[in-house]
């Protein structure tokens, strides 16, 4: 499929002649040791984001790797200057993955800490959980979750996802690889939870479109931890098999429907979100050989790799194989983690755009980040060329289908942009700041 | 004049909490009105645990059913917040009948299997009826739903003040209940249920009513938590929260009126103040409760019964 690189720049003239004008200054001041790079500015006090980590609970996995990438992009963010001239600072608190202390721990950025913005939050239940406070308090609210819930409405003017698209658009941008590639009939299996609900309902509609039909759909109940009876269930007109099994479990998922199906299996198209963070050598993961899988960012060094990727791979320190080059065994989050380095550097360009001061500026922000539409394939955003929808606070982009081949993923196709367009559900600039 | 000095007790309490929402700075004042919801959700749990001596292991149900009994009308029948906190309420005290009819027929360990796996089938219920629920992921409730009554409960001193009410009436509430025959009830259940029975008191009903009591409170928190703060999600019918109110009640004082708010208001900034510090928070967590149990086994309120004043309730 083609590639869509977008290298227009943003519409408002005003905005990209200041946004020139700073990476000019960024560029020149660079180059000045720390201690003088911040004396120009209004104020010297450091630029805080509050970063929401899943450091325990379910998260954790993830929650290390968008902690990596933060510390990586503020890093490089504040040697070239940081934003507005003042420099930033992470404050960091552990939100246990549990909506009910994401809240708490939203609370504490805006009236604590003082936070000017809230960040970083990946599952979709602690998203909910702490959105209404963050709409109270009045926070900016930036979310890496890849969750349908911004763009369906559900939230409020003060939540955005401005650096990783959503499930809906993935899923979208995968139904006509998946009917034109690997076959028309296919049999979902996912966990019966909102995530694979989400999958269910937006794949099923969407293969449809494309003339696809899905003719089983097992949703396996979460305590679940033997999957052999259902993989009974599939029909035998089954030609592809779609399965977004999360959690620990997916290594007995893989092995057991190794030992079900044996050599002779219908095509397999999957989710990597199984699979963040697991080595695809492991035992018992060879059966992938030869399936499919949806990135979001390609774990392996591709041959047409970009200067943008050896850059952001580089700042994090992870090698060709996504894996933590100071110890192989660490496998990276790579399909996602790229959200929080470009949401990052959303949260700069809109400071930057609004002349962020301080928090009394923060709708100002809200509306300079609503504002943005067109994000160029660059070293802020390595992992492609973006569209930032400020209706539905949520941005679009490409996505990857890779093939596991010896033991890797290699890229087959990435979808451009409009293949992840669907109408919108929400205009939040209709509500007040 | 020890009735007078009981309730100036707990009047100077609710009068203090009062004061405090004049004073407080923005994050304590956040905190602190969310303790009073899950303290008023430790007073439930108390009145089965601390005055009846029934452990259960499934109160997340009872939470979850007032807070779903809450959010499901209003998002899909567009309920207002008033009639949405009854259902929430009413939802509670259905469940609780319903699964003290059939749990009470155990005792002991059994009970507590018993009320846990409920409280399992309950969290399953809640993610299976997804299309309603929107299962683990829950719902978000508009902050403008969130009226009653005219008043804003996403305003700070609003909302702080209705858990106040609220807090009050179950505090004041179970001193009353605990100062009745009923409530001496009860106790001999948990003192010695048999002999209780050789007095001639039902005991099986003294239990439900407990039960149904105990359910009810833990809903009516859960309702108003959902309320309060905007959200209902399948989180909150997990184990983990049928732990909580267990743990609360232990550190505060099993068997005080006044104990599950203490340990409800300990644990949260025990958690709260070592994250700040350290990554371990949970150990550090750990080690506090550890210690507590061997020197305060009792808990913080039992300690004062133990020591300065044997009347305390």
């Amino acid at each position: 499929m083609p590639v869509t690189k977008t290298d227009a720049g943003p519409r408002s003239p005003a905005r990209r002649s200041a946004i020139k004008t700073l990476a000019a200054a960024a560029a020149g001041t660079a180059s000045l040791p720390l201690w003088a790079r911040y004396a120009g500015a209004q104020s010297a006090a450091p630029i805080r984001i509050g970063f929401q980590m899943h450091a325990t609970g379910i998260g954790a996995a993830y929650g290390r790797w968008y902690d990596r990438t933060t510390r990586a992009a503020l890093r490089l963010i504040n040697e070239a200057g940081g934003i507005n001239g003042r420099p930033v600072e992470l404050v960091t608190e552990d939100d246990g993955t549990d909506p009910k202390r994401g809240a708490e721990v939203v609370e504490k950025f805006a009236s604590l800490h003082r936070c000017d913005v809230g960040y970083g939050t990946l599952f979709s239940h602690v998203v909910m959980g702490s959105a209404p406070r963050a709409g109270e308090l009045k926070l900016p609210y930036f979310v890496v979750s890849e969750g349908h819930h911004v763009a369906s409405g559900a939230l409020n003017r003060w939540t955005l996802q401005p650096g990783i698209t959503d499930v809906k658009s993935q899923v979208l941008a995968m139904a006509p690889f998946v009917r034109e590639n690997l076959g028309r009939k296919v049999t979902m299996i996912f966990p019966d939870y909102a995530f694979g609900h989400d999958h269910r309902d937006f794949f099923s509609q969407a293969i449809e479109a494309q003339g696809g039909e899905v003719v089983a759909k097992l949703a396996i109940p979460p305590t679940e931890t033997s999957f052999t009876k259902y993989f009974a269930k599939i029909p035998r007109e089954t030609e592809v098999i779609y399965h977004v099994m999360v959690g620990p479990s997916v290594l007995t998922f893989v092995k057991e429907m190794g030992e079900f199906f044996g050599p002779s299996r219908p095509e397999i198209f999957g989710f990597i979100d199984s699979l963040e963070s697991v080595d695809l050598q492991s035992p018992g993961l060879d059966f992938l050989e030869g399936t499919y899988f949806w990135e979001g960012m390609p774990r392996y060094v591709q041959p047409d790799q970009t200067e943008f990727d050896r850059h952001y791979r580089a700042a994090i320190g992870i090698d060709e194989n996504g894996a933590l080059a100071a110890d192989p065994s660490d496998v990276s989050a790579y399909a996602h983690m790229f959200g929080c380095w470009e949401t990052l550097y959303v949260i700069k360009a809109g400071m930057e755009a609004c002349g962020y001061r301080g928090p009394d500026d923060r709708a100002a922000l809200v509306e300079a980040v609503e504002a943005m539409t067109e994000m160029p394939l660059s070293n802020d955003h390595p992992q492609g060329a973006k569209l930032f929808n400020g209706r539905t606070h949520q941005v679009f982009g490409p996505q990857y289908i890779s093939k596991v081949e010896n033991g890797r993923l290699v890229v087959q196709a990435e979808t451009p942009i409009e293949a992840g367009f669907y109408p919108d559900e929400v205009d939040y600039t209709t509500q007040s700041l | 004049m020890r009735g007078g000095r009981l309730i100036g007790l707990h009047l100077g309490l609710v009068a203090v909490l009062f004061a405090l929402n004049f004073v407080l700075p923005a994050y304590s004042h956040g905190t602190v009105a969310r303790v009073m919801v899950l303290a008023t959700y430790a007073m439930g749990y108390n009145i089965l645990f601390g005055y009846t001596g029934l452990l259960s292991l499934g109160h997340a149900m009872f939470f979850a059913a007032g807070m779903y009994g809450l959010a499901m009308p209003m998002t899909h029948l567009g309920l207002g917040a008033g009639p949405a906190l009854l259902t929430g309420i009413g939802s509670a005290a259905v469940l609780s009948l319903g699964v003290g009819l059939l749990a009470l027929r155990t005792r002991g360990v059994a009970f507590m299997i018993v009320t846990l796996m409920f409280s399992q089938a309950a969290w399953l219920t809640i993610l299976l009826a997804g299309r309603w629920t929107r299962g683990d992921e829950g719902v978000v409730i508009p902050q403008a739903d969130r009226m009653l009554l005219g008043l804003d409960l996403s305003d700070p001193s609003t909302r702080y003040l209705a858990a106040l009410a609220l807090f009050s009436a179950v505090l004041f509430g179970t001193l009353w209940l605990v100062r009745q025959p009923i409530g001496r009830v009860l106790v001999a259940i948990r003192e010695n249920e048999d002999r209780a029975e050789l007095l001639g008191y039902d005991t099986f009903r003294h239990k439900l009513g407990a039960v149904v009591l105990s359910g009810t409170v833990s809903g009516a928190a859960g309702a108003a938590y959902g309320l309060f703060f905007g959200y209902a999600g399948a989180s909150f019918a997990e184990t983990h929260y049928s732990i909580f109110p267990l743990l609360w009640v232990l550190l505060g004082g099993a068997g005080t009126v006044i104990g599950p708010f203490l340990g409800t208001l300990f644990m949260f900034y025990l958690i709260d103040l070592t994250s700040g510090l350290t990554p371990a928070y949970m150990l550090v967590a750990g080690v506090a409760l550890v210690l507590l149990t061997l020197f305060a086994p009792q808990g913080l309120a039992g300690e004062i019964r133990r020591r300065w004043w044997r009347g305390l309730p």
